[in-house]
């Protein structure tokens, strides 16, 4: 019975494994496939030769570099102040009872529950006149306020798990307030704060529409809007390894974040502070 | 080790809601004084201004003879032990009785980590000090915060309910445990508890609450022999006292049952009241015909009907219904409100020999113990037949005297080793268990 189960557990484990890595693995096979073999249509699943020249290609291809590092700076900017507004608003929801704590929750849930292709239109023509067209910024604030609902949410839940008698005995323990919120409420708080930055960052990484509507050149195009002009000379030819390369190296930073913080988002922190 | 003086301490939250009221307790140096009450009666709130979590409305803490109603928690130097521990969960049981020491920046590694496994050792935690506390059991999590108490040579212990999440069986071993502590390191302790059973076993001196004013200040057999009012009699003591109309006639109590002859004095003082409630505990009947004829001969007795009895072993009880008239009735209905429920339906509860074989449905002869009956003003509820006076018992006396010699150790239930008034020095040579 016992042994039965479990060989039906590591069939189900490799059937889902395979049904969501072999995508992957399919890019990752094509982005180390000289353009020829993906040209002829080559149908073999491993590349007959192996080759880094896609890569080589693409790091000296300045557009995506470009685009890269508008990636990088446009998303970490949006989680940071993202997260930052939401750690403060998600702090006082949790903490302090004022009036309108619900109309704070409810709005924020009424802006995530907005349509974004909906406010494309009006922020395009917003943008053109007050000169946010194509800039850093135009792309940063959607993005922070797109999230923001989100991070509200998720830190506002976690924050109210936070068993805050533990400031208590902390200041009964000798510790000023500020020593207080230090050692034990930061500590406790972090992995709401990393999980909600998270989610943050891979939206603003991944985000397409905005990215394509609002930018117009590589001065603040991210990579998923900068991978559509991926053209190639013959339109009817994509150039399916540059494409599937570029892919690859944009995953690699979601994949190190994600390796990097798994340890810090540990569910159920908290337990075992309170009598459980 | 400090004393505590609280001077008519007055609470009102930010509602308005006065959670204590003018409560006055002073703890001597070494002292364990109990604060108990129902569920709401203000014991946490007072706990919480004593270690400074909450603002004082009026009156004076001193604590060492120094006023500290405006001092913050880390400079009044307690330490408490919450009714849910409160313990770190991102630190180790080593590093949780190490945050008090790690804080006040007095201590190098070496002291500190001398006094946690000192601390450690005490409370038996030696074998769990590198384990998070999400992986103790709730014995050894009250332990762990017990240690993070007594690592650091605080003023004074605060406990709020510290055993309540417990099963009865570790409640029982932690409550001796706790005793031996504190007798050990012999620092002022004020413990929070609605379960009598601590507030008699633990405590030299209790206190009795009631929505925020204090009813009594005494030793718990004080409590038990002479409580002050209806609401300490009917609260201190499982089962309660049994509550029955009463009319005083010369020496004779008039009960639903018969009349019994009372002590003079009692009788006295009690006399030209009109409808009294009168109190007398289970253990005060018996089953006359299991006694001694002599003894029946001394006091009272009356038939009665028993409706139930239970038969425990070393004890039984038998429930006799009465019929109360409507101003008792009142009284007794508003009394059990206060008492969070605890039925006190108009029956009587007596508590007979296991000898005696009685049947369900059947009629005894019952003796009671008329000189331990108190008698009480139904619309006051204070206690008429004891004199706050300084009369025969002895032993009453004021809410703001501290301590005398010997109080405690007269209590038959209390450990008999506890020597009221003699202050041990820290880890100094008490009988170690
Ligand atoms: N922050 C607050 N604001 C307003 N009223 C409060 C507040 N905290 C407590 N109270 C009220 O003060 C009263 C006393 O509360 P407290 O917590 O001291 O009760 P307690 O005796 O400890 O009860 P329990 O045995 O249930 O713990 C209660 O009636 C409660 O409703
Ligand atoms: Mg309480």
């Amino acid at each position: 019975m016992k042994r039965s189960s479990g060989v039906g557990i590591w069939v189900g484990f490799v059937a889902i494994l395979v049904w969501c890595l072999l995508p992957v693995v399919w890019i990752l096979s094509l982005s180390l496939k000289p353009v020829s073999e993906t040209a002829a249509g080559s149908p073999q699943f491993l590349p007959k030769t192996w080759t880094m020249q896609n890569y080589k290609d693409i790091l000296a291809d300045g557009d995506f570099t470009r685009a890269l590092i508008n990636s990088f700076g446009i998303s970490l900017i949006a989680t940071l102040l993202s997260v930052i507004f939401a750690t403060l608003a998600a702090y006082a929801i949790a903490r302090l009872d004022f009036k309108g704590k619900r109309l704070v929750l409810s709005i924020a849930l009424a802006i995530a529950m907005f349509p974004v292709v909906a406010l494309v239109g009006p922020l395009f023509d917003l943008w053109r006149t007050v000169h946010l067209f194509n800039t850093w910024p135009g792309l940063i604030i959607p993005y922070m306020s797109f999230t923001l609902p989100l991070a509200i949410w998720t830190l506002s839940a976690f924050f109210r798990e936070i068993p805050w008698e533990l400031e208590q005995a902390a200041q009964v323990d000798g510790a000023s307030p500020w020593q207080a919120f230090r050692k034990v409420i930061v500590p406790l708080a972090a992995p709401g704060v990393f999980t909600a930055a998270i989610l943050t960052f891979f939206f603003a990484w991944n985000e397409f529409v905005l990215a394509i509507s609002l930018t117009s050149t590589t001065a603040s195009r991210t990579v998923p809007a900068q991978l559509s002009f991926f053209v190639g000379p013959d339109p009817f030819n994509p150039p399916f390894s540059q494409l599937a390369t570029a892919s690859v190296v944009v995953t690699i930073p979601v994949i190190i974040i994600v390796l990097l913080f798994q340890r810090k988002i540990v569910a159920g922190l908290t337990s075992g502070a309170v009598k459980g | 080790m400090s004393a505590i003086e609280m001077k008519n301490i007055v609470k009102q939250y930010g509602d308005g809601f006065a959670a204590v009221n003018n409560v006055s307790i002073d703890v001597a140096d070494g002292e364990f004084i109990i604060l108990v009450g129902p569920s709401g009666c203000g014991k946490s709130t007072m706990l919480r201004m004593i270690v400074g979590l909450e603002d004082i409305t009026s009156g004076d803490m001193m604590i060492g003879g120094e006023r500290v109603n405006d001092k913050a928690p880390r400079d009044r130097d307690l330490a408490m032990v919450f009714q849910n521990y409160a313990l770190y969960p991102h630190l180790t049981v080593y590093e949780n009785i190490a945050f008090p020491l790690r804080l006040s920046k007095e201590f190098n590694d070496t002291e500190i980590d001398q006094k946690v496994r000192n601390a450690s050792s005490t409370l038996e935690l030696d074998e769990h000090l590198e384990r998070k506390p999400a992986n103790l059991s709730g014995g050894q999590r009250q332990r762990v915060a017990m240690g993070r108490a007594i690592v650091r040579d605080a003023k004074a212990f605060l406990f709020d309910e510290p055993l309540s999440n417990l099963d009865a069986k570790l409640r029982g071993q932690m409550r001796t445990e706790i005793s031996r502590l504190q007798k050990k390191l012999g620092i002022t302790t004020v413990y929070v508890t609605h379960d009598q059973t601590e507030a008699m076993t633990l405590g030299d001196r209790v206190a009795v609450l009631r929505r925020g004013i204090m009813e009594q200040l005494a030793t718990p057999r004080e409590l038990y022999e002479n409580p002050a009012n209806l609401f300490v009699a009917g609260f201190i003591g499982s089962p309660p006292m049994n509550f029955l109309p009463a009319t005083v006639e010369g020496d004779m109590v008039e009960l639903p049952f018969g009349k019994v002859k009372i002590p003079a004095d009692k009788a006295e003082r009690a006399r030209g009241k009109g409808l009294l409630i009168a109190g007398v505990r289970p253990e005060h009947f018996e089953d006359a015909s299991v006694m001694d004829p002599d003894k029946v001969a001394e006091g009272s007795t009356f038939r009665a009907t028993v409706d139930v009895s239970e038969w425990l072993g070393d004890q039984q009880y038998a429930y006799i219904p009465f019929e109360a008239p409507p101003e008792v009735q009142a009284q007794l209905s508003q009394l059990e409100r206060d008492l969070d429920g605890e039925s006190l339906r108009t029956q009587l509860v007596v508590s007979l020999d296991s000898a005696s074989f009685i049947k369900d449905g059947e009629e005894l002869e019952l003796y009671v113990n008329a000189k331990k009956m108190h008698l009480f003003d139904p619309s006051t509820g204070e206690n008429l037949t004891t004199s706050n006076k300084g009369d025969s018992s002895g032993s009453s006396r004021s809410s703001t005297t501290v301590r005398a010699n010997g109080d405690g150790a007269a209590f038959a239930g209390a450990p008999t080793t506890r020597s009221a008034g003699v202050h041990r020095e820290p880890g100094g040579s008490s009988p170690a268990t």
